[in-house]
């Protein structure tokens, strides 16, 4: 790979990084901001299975991405990877949360202004649908999971010490299931611009397993992001904790929970697969806002409690910064893709 | 050979759960030994038997410390139960100090040796009986917060209901005392064994109403 691929890809390595470091407080921030596990546990495991899921799951909610606006060349899908990342930048600068999501769709939709191509109604769509039904669902998911867990818990009385390990252990694993649905959706976010122009070569190993070139541009993809875990994301995790609500650990665990279960089904080939067989509709693969997820799942905890202890004001805000972040990435990558064009004489 | 390390959190959370346990059977039978060496005391005086008693309930002040203060240290060098452990400690300590009043009361009556009147003996014990029974409530509501949140109402009403029958026995204890025609020093002397025992069913009350706040705290 020559430096200026890697220049170019720059930008979707940053807006892995950003994520990584925005989005893994999604997975781990009330536990580890409770204190119920400990940073490094939680970032090794958010790393290695964000990488996972990015790699074996990342493909479905990519091609979707890639439907709304397919940039063929490296120049643009560097300025839309770029323009996503400074609106991420610029919008948590500005107080206001965000969304990786929103920023590549609004970028992605940029572009197509740009380079006069047809913004595909039809997918667009359903992206901007899902924007609604991902905090929905998680909503519906976190209250029918609340009452499920709260019912069993009044059944089965665990000692305060047991019940306190054994959430432990379920916040780890949902962590785990949580940073796999989150490599596997939203790794359509940092690197599916890239797919149409990727600069890999399929490779085979031992004659049989192997990686497609999308795969490996993925896996990068899928390390910017554990780097951001890595590097940035125990701040953010450390101040996430009661933004909206304050939570007990087990409600920790129920927003936990319903936030990977919705990003799972919005990535799973498998699952689509299977209400295909069954002649069932399906859902689409597309990449949805890890925050709004958990903005949902919150919500619905907090309206199932009376919505006494909701702190709307910080709704407000959150709502603020879905509207804003498409709209500033889009023009930001309009504006970048001007300069890169008609200032630097790079194709977009 | 080292536990992986799911498995080592559940034994080290068996063992913590026993000594809490422990922690609580060590104050409920206080509360018995020092409802029996008060009853021995009136009947006997300091006798052998009381001894036995005072030295019963300082060995079970002593053990409960350690208890205590090891719980304590746990919850903290292993940081378990993040959410819960200051309201924990708060709760083991409120409940140890009921155990230092037993003891205080008892060497109250082994070093002072008040002289009580045969017929107020019956106050007294009576006085006992609701100062034990609210501690014995206060116990059964605090093992409740540990194993089963919802169930601590239940005993809570008790210790109430035990202290405002000790508020009672004691302002009828202590009109008894200051109508009789004994000298006001021992008049004295004998009101202040009653607001020692009563201070035993005040603390549990007080003790109840944080525990009522700690456990709409941790209501799920």
């Amino acid at each position: 790979m020559d430096v200026a691929t890697l220049f170019f890809l720059s930008s979707g390595l940053f807006l892995g990084w950003s994520l990584g470091a925005n989005d893994a407080a999604n997975v781990f921030g009330t536990a580890v901001g409770s204190r119920m596990i400990r940073f490094t546990t939680a970032a090794t495991i958010c790393s290695v299975f964000v990488i996972l899921g990015a790699v074996m799951s990342g493909a479905g909610a990519a091609h979707t991405l890639g439907r709304l606006g397919a940039i063929d060349t490296l120049g643009g899908a560097f300025m839309a990877a770029l323009a996503a990342a400074l609106a991420v930048y610029l919008m948590t600068k500005a107080g206001l949360p965000v969304s990786t999501t929103q920023a590549i769709v609004g970028a992605i939709v940029g572009w197509n202004l740009f380079s006069v191509t047809d913004t595909d109604p039809t997918t667009l769509s359903t992206i901007l649908s899902t924007w609604l039904i991902c905090p929905l669902l998680a909503a519906i998911f976190a209250v029918a999971l609340y009452k499920l867990t709260r019912w069993f818990l009044r059944r089965v009385n665990f000692h305060m010490l047991r019940l306190d390990a054994y959430t432990r252990v379920a916040l780890v694993l949902a962590g785990a299931f949580g940073a796999y649905s989150l490599g596997a959706n939203n790794i359509a976010n940092v690197m599916g611009v890239f797919v149409p122009s990727s600069p890999f070569k399929d490779i085979t190993l031992f004659g049989a397993a192997g990686l497609t070139s999308v795969q490996q541009l993925f896996l990068l993809g899928g390390l910017a992001i554990a780097v951001g875990v890595l590097t940035y994301s125990e701040r953010v995790m450390l101040t996430v904790g009661g933004g909206l609500l304050p939570l007990s650990p087990v409600a920790a665990w129920v927003v936990v929970m319903a936030h990977s279960m919705v990003l799972f089904l919005f990535a799973s080939r498998g699952l689509q697969g299977f209400l295909l067989s069954l002649d069932l509709p399906t859902i689409p693969l597309v990449p949805v806002s890890s925050s709004q997820a958990v903005v949902g799942a919150v919500l619905g905890i907090g309206l199932l409690q009376g919505g006494r202890t909701i702190r709307w004001r910080v709704v407000g805000s959150v709502s603020l910064g879905w509207v804003f972040t498409p709209v500033v990435a889009g023009i930001v990558c309009y504006i970048g893709l001007f300069f890169l064009q008609n200032v630097f004489g790079q194709p977009v | 050979m080292a536990l992986p390390k799911p498995l080592s959190i559940l034994r080290r959370t068996r063992v913590l759960e026993g000594e809490i346990d422990e922690f609580m059977d060590n104050l409920s039978q206080s509360a018995l030994a020092f409802k029996r060496a008060v009853k021995i005391f009136m009947a006997e005086g300091r006798s052998t038997e009381f001894e036995e008693k005072l030295a019963q309930v300082n060995r079970l002040e002593s053990r409960t410390d350690d208890l205590r203060r090891g719980i304590e240290r746990q919850l903290y060098t292993q940081t378990l139960i993040p959410e819960s452990r200051g309201d924990v400690l708060g709760l083991l300590e409120n409940l140890d100090s009921i155990l230092n009043l037993f003891q205080g009361t008892l060497w109250g009556f082994f070093i002072e040796d008040p002289d009580v009147p045969e017929e107020l003996h019956g106050d007294y014990e009576a006085l006992v009986e609701q100062a034990t029974s609210a501690v014995e409530a206060i116990v059964l509501a605090s093992r409740a917060f540990f194993r089963n949140i919802s169930a601590v109402g239940d005993h809570m009403h008790k210790v109430m209901f035990y202290e405002k029958e000790a508020d009672k026995v004691s302002t009828k204890l202590k009109r008894r005392i200051f109508s009789s025609d004994m000298d006001l020093a021992r008049k004295c002397h004998l009101r202040h064994f009653v607001e020692m025992i009563d201070n035993i069913a005040d603390r549990s009350e007080d003790v109840g109403d944080r525990l009522a706040i700690y456990t709409i705290k941790r209501r799920f």
